[in-house]
Formats: C-alpha cells, structure tokens, sequence
C-alpha cells in the first residue's frame, strides 16, 4: 500500500516574539491548503506541555504520521518535539520544523513580506515532510574510563571527581610535574591566600588516588575511535601505549604572552622591567629586589599582550588587573616607603569579591593612573615610562626602579598538536572553542570531547576548577549510562554507484568513510559519521546520500522556495479574515 | 573658523574604534614639547556633534607622521592618518602657511618642493657618466628631490651612483625627467595635487617599462611602496639593495673606516616599513666599523623632526628640537660618527650638530656615503 502522508502543521506565536511581527493565524491558514496537510493548528507556546499536548492528541486521534511546528531554530527545541511525538508513537524523524523565529521574525519587520517569507519557510517545511523517512535509533556501548589531558589546576581537579565518583582516569602531563601555571603563583587574589596551602593537597590526593594513573613528561601523539570508545596513544619517552577511554577532557591550558612582542616595552632589554609571572617568582624569593636594590618606584602596566589588535590578540585576558592589583599590594606591603603606580585601560573587577579588593588596593597607597603607556626607555639606573594620563589629558614620564608588565593569556605551545589530533574547532582568539557559548560551554564540536580551564579562554582560578568540574560532570554521562546514543542522520553509500573514488574520505573530517576491502566501495563507520553532509556533495557519481536531509527532501524544499506564489488568500485586506476568524 | 562636518570624518578614519587609552599621546614626539594630543583631538571629534573648529589646533602641523602612534594603537586607528585628513580639510580652505604653499605650489609647477628649476634636476650627475634609464635596465634609480638639489644631499646620490656602478648593477636614473614622488604633498593634506602626482608618475612609469626600482630616500620608498597603487613594480630602498649586494660579495669593502658609529633608523624605513636590519648589516660589513646602539633604536627611534612636511614648518616649539636630543644622545654613546640613511634626517642632525657645536665631536653621515668612503 502505498504511503500517504498525513501532515499536522503547528504555529507557535512564541509568545509575541513571532506573533508580534507575523500573522502567525494566516499562516497558519496558508499551511491547511497545503498538500498532505490534514490539521494546521497556532498557539502561544508550542514548546510548553499543553502546545505539546495539542500535537500528540492529533496525532492519535487523526493518525498524523508526519509533523511540522514552524516556531523557532531546531537547535532549541527539535529535541523537545521529537520526543513528545515518540512518546505517542511516531518515528522522532518523522519530525520537521521550520525556524519562523531567527530566521524572520527576529530579523525582519513586521509585515506582509515577512509574514509571506514564515509561509514560505513552512510550505517547505512541509514538502521535506512528506517525504521524510523513519530512521532507526541507534546506540554503542561505552568503555568506562577517562584521559584528562593537562595536569594543571583544572585537570587535576576534574581527574579526581571522575575518579571519585568511580571510573578510571588516565592524566596526561607533557611536563614532570602536577600544578601548571598555578604551582608558580605566590598568593591569589582577592584573599591573598598562599596558593600552595590548597594546590598542594589537591595535587596529593590525585597522586595517592587508586584510580588516577598520572602520566608525566608525555604527549599526546595519536588519536582514534569516537565517543564512547576512544583509542589515544600516548608517549613517553621513548615508549607509546595505546588507551582506551570513553570521554576526553582537554584541560591544555595558556601561556602568557611573550613580552619581547612588544619591542617598545624593554622587556629582556632593560632589567627594571619584569612580567607579572617573573614578579610572582621575585615575591616567592622573600625580597622584591632590582639589582640587588629595593625599589623606591614601581610601575605596573595592564594590558600588555590583551586588547591589543596591533599584535593580534583583541580579547581582554580577564586575570591581569587582579594579578597586577594583587602584586601592586605586595609591594606596598613588602616596601611601604616604595611609591606604587598602576597604569590601565579600564579596571575589570567583575569577579566575587574583586571591587572589594580593588578598593583595598587604593587604600593602601596604590596609585590608578588611566593610560596605556607607549614605551619604557632607559634613563640613568632607572628606566622612565612615557604615557598619557588621559584624565589629566597629558603626556608624563613616570621614573621607575621596576616595571612590571602585566601579560595576557595565550593558548599554549600544544594547542596546535591537541586541535589537529583531535579535530577541535578553535576561535579567533586562538583558544579552543566550545560547542555553544552558552549552552554547552564545556562541549566541543566532537562528541565526546570536553574541555576545562584556560584552553578554552583566559580564566581565573576558580572559573578554571569551576569549568572542569562541569567539564567532569559532562565526560561522565556517557561513563555513566553505559551506552552512547548514535546519531541516525548519516550518509550511506549505493555501492551500486560507487566507484571506490575516495573523494569522500579526504574531505570527512570524522574519518567516518573507508573503502571496503573486498567489495570496491566506500562504506561509512555508523558511529564516527556524524552526519554533516560534505561526502554527499562531493560524490561524483551521486552515491552517497544522507539520510534526513536526501536529494528528494532538498529538492523538494528548494522547488517549493524557487516557485513559491503568494496564497491569494493571504493577499486579501486583515478586515476580511478578521471576520473569518 | 576652520569649520569640518566631524561626523563622516570621524567615520572615514575609523576613530570610533577608539577606546582613549592614550597610547598614541603617550608615544608621540611632539607632545612633550608641543600642544598635540591626538588622543583628545579623536574625543573632541568623537563629540563635537557634526561640526568642528580646527582653528583652535595650530599643533595639528607639528605632526611628523612618524607613525608611531598608528603602529602602537591596540585598536588599529591611525591618528596620523586622522592628522593628515584634518590637513586635508585646512589645505581645502587654502589657510596654510606661505612656506607650505610655495612648497605645494612649486611641486606642481616644478616637479620639486624646493621652489628650483626643473631643468636642473638632473645637474647633479652630469659628471658621473650615469646611464638615462631605458626599458629593459633592471632598476631605476629613483633619485629624490633633496639628494638631486640639496649640496648635502647630492653627496648621497652620488655615492650611491659609485657604489652601485662598482657593483656592475645594471640602473639608470631619469635626470631632469624625474618628477617629485608626492610623499611631502600627501603628508601636508594635499590629496588632489598628490592624486595628479601619482597618476603622472605610475603612467610614465609605465610607459618606461620600470619593473624595479631603489629610492635613495625612506619617504619616497615608502610613498610608492604604501600610498601608489599596486603595479607589480618592485620598490626597494637602497640599503636594502646594498644589504643584498654586500651579503652576495657583489661588493667588498677594500678600505676601512676605524670609527665607533651610531646609526639612527629613519622613521620612514625602520618604523613605517620595518626594515630595521639591512642597513645595520651594511654598516657592519664596513672593516674597522664600530656599531653601538643608542637606547631609543629600531622601533623606539626618536624621530628627527623632518618628516610630516615639517621640512618647510617650524611648528608651535622651534626651542626645543627633537634632532638635538637625538643628536645629544648618540654623542652619549661616544660614538663618533652618527649614521642614518635619510636625506631629511641627515640635514635635520647634521643642522642640530652644528647648533649644538659638537661638529668636532660627532660627525652625521649617510650610510651610503660611509659605504663608499671605505670601497
């Protein structure tokens, strides 16, 4: 028998995001007269309980077999609507919707136009539905361990709750020892807390831990599997060992930036100037001293390497006006005679406690003074910064036995390796990038990936320990439940028109399509292929397809988009189907 | 009143992007001694409303267009380029200085800023036996206003003619046909004589078939390599020639010249175009040469004062002038002879030497004219 679709169309108003600028009710009407559709409904929230009670009703009392909701991007709510209508019984690909809301009521204005474009956009919605096939639910079984790939705060500390919470945890370290950036810290802000007293005994407790095997001086060479069932090798030393995992948690970390890039400042040149990191390293010593003297006037600079477009880095490192309001109150407390200038751009105190501290800082002596300095020259056994103190709208010289430069973030030496193993998408500040930015913040692209700490962006310490705990919380999901879903929406090959070419594998990023050993033809691995579409439209000979998105349902949306007509019933005057209504 | 609509200004240049950190006040030459702050002149734009007085600012022509402010901005605005378009706007309203005019005046009429005959220009060399350029040569020499009339400067032109001639490069110069490069008119704001400028050099160029080309000047070099439209011509400066003809033993030092030498990076090759290491490498090749640094080098070379059209200005503070400071500190360094590589700079510091009566102390030489001194 032949398969006759029976399509329900639901308009959502979303509250007046859509309804204020389209006539959700005309579409609506629109989307009744269109072919297969056997009920066209509109409400409020098609998203909230009773919207989705209005679905699965029809569905069982007018046997829909296929459904439309024209509302707002899948990302949002397809997983909402696939799961109502498989409650009742339908395929959860049996589903199609059309975004009315990003893609025209949030970017056009209100009127005629932009109520024909949500009809458009649902009259095509609706040709892909007709033709939508069932596809089957997949899943795979899940080796139940971790890697964490970085020991510094964050990695240590999302190791030791996957470990804690029962699953075997691997810890990748390319250097000999636990604690990263943070083991080179002499005090934090905003409490001025010694960092040893709470690094140290997280760093033993997942030294001594049963199920931590912590792996020093190694790296990450190769990487293969997918979610679930991972296979990493590892070196170190001369020797490489294969793990098997079934979550991965990047915690790479930064590098500060390299003061030398910024020639006009001196630093390497002049011994009175000094990064933020060689300041921690001075405190830690006991004595703050600039060739064996203590310095009467000290200088610190922001933003050295961060907001800085001149050297490609455009994004504010977050850390540096703490770190450098945190050492400019060391040195008042270590030198009081010492006069303290800080010269920045904007003071960002955002963090728990940091106005607070910032206050406390200038009450102590500290001197603010707005302007990015230009240059440090030498003059005498001192060296002079020459700035703009933009409030006093002139340009000074400020005298100084040590200048301190507060660098930014940057993503470390191994981000290139880790983003070219693992495939990992990266933003434009360099750093890793997560898969939603709000969202799924510790998510990559891959499934199965995850990422902690200042790889993914410059962070502070508790913003790190916070994102790997999440990032830890993420990885154990899929520990946990035992199985990974496998997306359903995959290519597949006609071995009847293939010709074993392989255009398709080099441009798959997955590594998902091989050619069969035996049969000639390209076959695609059902887990790794994560369903984008590239091998498709590569396919010289039109083998492949993939399923949810098929050349007929494409088609079929584009000819209904190329040919569309306006419905003359939507032409006519709003009092006529105000009386309608 | 020197009334401009700020509003499409402040557009065209981009200082919306500005974030007032004071970056570009802080680094400039000028504003220790002078008026300028261009930090507050993008605030002032920024919020004039759509009209602004320019009359108010004379320090708007004590600009050197050294650059540093546009290459250390964090936010890539340039307040020299904003500086220039202000003069663009005063030059429109023809309320500039009778020096100004005269040197835009005698570049159209004469193809020089230097108010001298055209038929002159190419005097210089008449002893020389200096080959016209014709199509097929591998470089034009691009000779320059200041080294084709300037005494001081004819000494550079000249010793570059001896050193590239020794080396057996196959140039020729252009002699009175050659025409003013523009790079003085761009910077004083004048962009319609600067556009003529440039239309009649690119065709001529063209029509000659030059595919290379060598300046002796960093402003010309940077005028065609920056501000003409791209023609596949190469453009090089000469120390970048030399650099390479010294690191190929196209030409070896025979003599020597046993002095301690300072070099001064001229804004318009070390700052404006990052060649900051070709003529240092041609000074350390000179045997007997002594090279010592001053503090302020490479990117934090103080300017000489004599870029900007400020050849032909004063400025507000003619007391205090930056090329006796530079000069001061390259004597600190004791050395003996302070080089450079600028027909500007060389009479800026050669002027400052002699005010300052250190003529028996520091010598200022060109690197070119060093370079031939100990062939």
């Amino acid at each position: 028998m032949a398969f006759t679709p029976r399509i329900g169309v639901y308009t959502c108003h979303c509250g007046i995001n859509i309804a204020a600028t389209v006539d959700v009710k005309a579409v609506a009407a629109y989307a009744a007269t269109l072919p297969g559709v056997v009920v066209s409904r509109d409400y409020t929230y098609m998203c909230s309980d009773p919207g989705q009670g209005l679905i699965q009703n029809d569905i069982r009392e007018q046997n829909l077999n296929r459904v439309v909701v024209a509302s707002c991007s899948p990302r949002m709510h397809e997983p909402t609507f696939r799961a109502a209508i498989s409650e009742v019984g339908l395929n959860p690909y049996c589903f199609e919707m059309a975004n009315i809301r990003e893609q025209c009521s949030w970017v056009h204005p209100a009127g005629e136009l932009t109520t024909h474009k949500a009809m458009q956009l649902v009259a095509s919605a609706v040709a892909k539905a007709a033709l939508l096939q069932p596809l089957e639910q997949r899943s795979a079984s899940v080796t139940p361990g971790a890697l964490v790939i970085g020991g510094g705060i964050a990695g240590v500390q999302a190791a030791l709750d996957i470990a804690e919470a029962g699953f075997e945890v691997t810890l990748v370290e390319r250097s000999p020892a636990l604690g990263g950036h943070v083991a080179q810290l002499h005090r934090t802000f905003p409490t001025l807390e010694p960092t040893a007293g709470f690094l140290q005994p997280l760093i033993d407790r997942a030294t001594q831990h049963p199920r931590i095997r912590i792996l020093t001086r190694s790296e990450i060479v190769d990487l293969g599997g997918f979610v679930g069932n991972f296979k990493v090798s590892v070196r170190q030393g001369e020797a490489t060992s294969e793990i098997a995992v079934g979550t991965i948690i990047v915690a790479t970390g930064f590098e500060a930036f390299d003061a030398t890039r910024k020639p006009e400042l001196g630093y390497g040149q002049y011994p009175q100037v000094i990064t933020t990191a060689d300041f921690e390293r001075l405190a830690a010593s006991g004595e703050i001293q600039v060739n064996g003297k203590k310095p009467q006037r000290v200088v610190f600079i922001h933003c050295v390497g961060s907001r800085d477009q001149a050297i490609g880095n455009a994004y504010c490192s977050r850390v540096c006006c703490m770190v450098s309001a945190k050492q400019a109150r060391l040195v008042r407390e270590s030198l009081p005679e010492a006069e303290v200038n800080v010269f920045y751009m904007d003071v960002r105190a955002f963090g728990k406690g940091f106005e607070e501290f910032y206050d406390d800082v200038r009450k102590s002596g500290v001197i603010y003074r707005r302007g990015n300095p230009s240059e440090i020259l030498r003059r005498g056994e001192r060296v002079v910064v020459r700035a703009e103190d933009t409030l006093l709208g002139q340009a000074i010289e400020v005298e100084a036995d040590l200048v301190v430069l507060a660098v930014g973030m940057t993503p470390s030496r191994g981000t290139d390796v880790v983003a070219g193993l693992f495939k990992l998408a990266r933003s434009s500040d360099g750093f890793f990038m997560e898969a939603h930015p709000k969202l799924r913040p510790v998510e990559t692209s891959m499934a199965g990936i995850f990422l902690a700490g200042a790889c993914q962006g410059p962070k502070d310490i508790p913003e790190a320990v916070a994102q790997a705990r999440a990032a830890a919380a993420a990885a154990m999901i899929p520990l946990m439940r035992g199985t990974v879903p496998v997306e359903a929406a995959i290519s597949s090959v006609d071995e009847e028109l293939c010709a074993g070419c392989g255009q398709c594998a080099s441009l798959c990023t997955f590594g998902a399509l091989s050619l069969h050993p035996t049969r000639g033809v390209m076959t695609v691995n059902g887990v790794l292929c994560q369903g984008c579409g590239a091998c498709a439209t590569a396919c010289p000979s039109g083998a492949i397809n993939l399923k949810h998105f098929t050349f007929d349902e494409v088609m079929a949306q584009l000819e209904v988009v190329t040919g569309w007509a306006a419905p003359v019933s939507a032409l006519q005057p709003r009092e006529e189907q105000a009386v309608e209504a | 009143m020197l009334q401009i609509e700020s509003r499409p200004f402040a557009r065209d240049h981009d200082l919306f992007a500005c974030v007032q950190c004071g970056k570009c006040t802080g680094g400039c030459p000028m504003t220790l001694k002078t008026k300028l702050n261009p930090r507050s002149l993008i605030l002032r734009l920024l919020t004039a409303g759509n009209g602004f007085d320019l009359e108010p600012f004379p320090e708007l022509w004590d600009c050197t267009t050294c650059s540093t402010c546009a290459k250390r901005c964090p936010k890539q605005v340039s307040p020299m380029e904003m500086i220039i378009g202000l003069r663009s706007a005063i030059v429109e309203k023809g309320a500039v200085h009778p020096n100004v005019k005269a040197a835009l005046e005698s570049t159209f009429r004469h193809g020089n800023p230097l108010s001298l005959p055209r038929e002159q220009r190419g005097a210089w060399a008449a002893d020389l036996g200096v080959k016209h350029y014709t199509a097929g040569m591998e470089y034009l020499y691009y000779v320059g206003c200041t080294p084709s009339y300037d005494p001081r400067g004819q000494k550079v032109a000249r010793a570059l003619v001896a050193l590239f001639s020794k080396a057996g490069v196959d140039f020729g110069i252009l002699g009175n046909d050659e025409n003013c490069c523009g790079s003085e008119v761009r910077r004083l704001g004048e962009a319609g004589l600067f556009e003529m400028v440039v239309e009649d050099n690119t065709g001529a160029y063209k029509e000659l078939g030059v595919t290379k080309m060598f300046t002796t000047s960093p402003h010309c070099y940077n005028v065609y390599r920056n501000d003409y439209p791209k023609n596949g011509m190469q453009v090089q400066h000469y120390t970048q020639v030399l650099a390479g003809l010294v690191a190929d033993k196209k030409i070896t030092f025979s003599g020597s010249l046993d002095k301690t030498v300072t070099y001064h990076d001229p804004c318009y090759l070390g700052k404006h175009n990052g060649v900051f290491d070709e003529p240092r490498a041609v000074l350390r090749a000179i045997p007997g040469l002594k090279l010592v640094e001053m503090d302020r080098s490479r990117e934090k070379s103080l300017c000489c004062e004599g870029g900007g059209g400020r050849m032909w200005l004063e400025g507000t503070n003619p007391a205090t002038r930056l090329a006796m400071m530079r000069v001061q500190e390259a004597a600190e360094t004791g050395a003996q002879v302070l080089a450079t590589a600028c027909p500007f700079c060389v009479l800026m510091l050669d002027e400052a030497v002699k005010t300052l009566n250190l003529e028996e102390k520091i010598q200022v030489l060109d690197v070119a004219e060093m370079a031939a001194q100990a062939l």
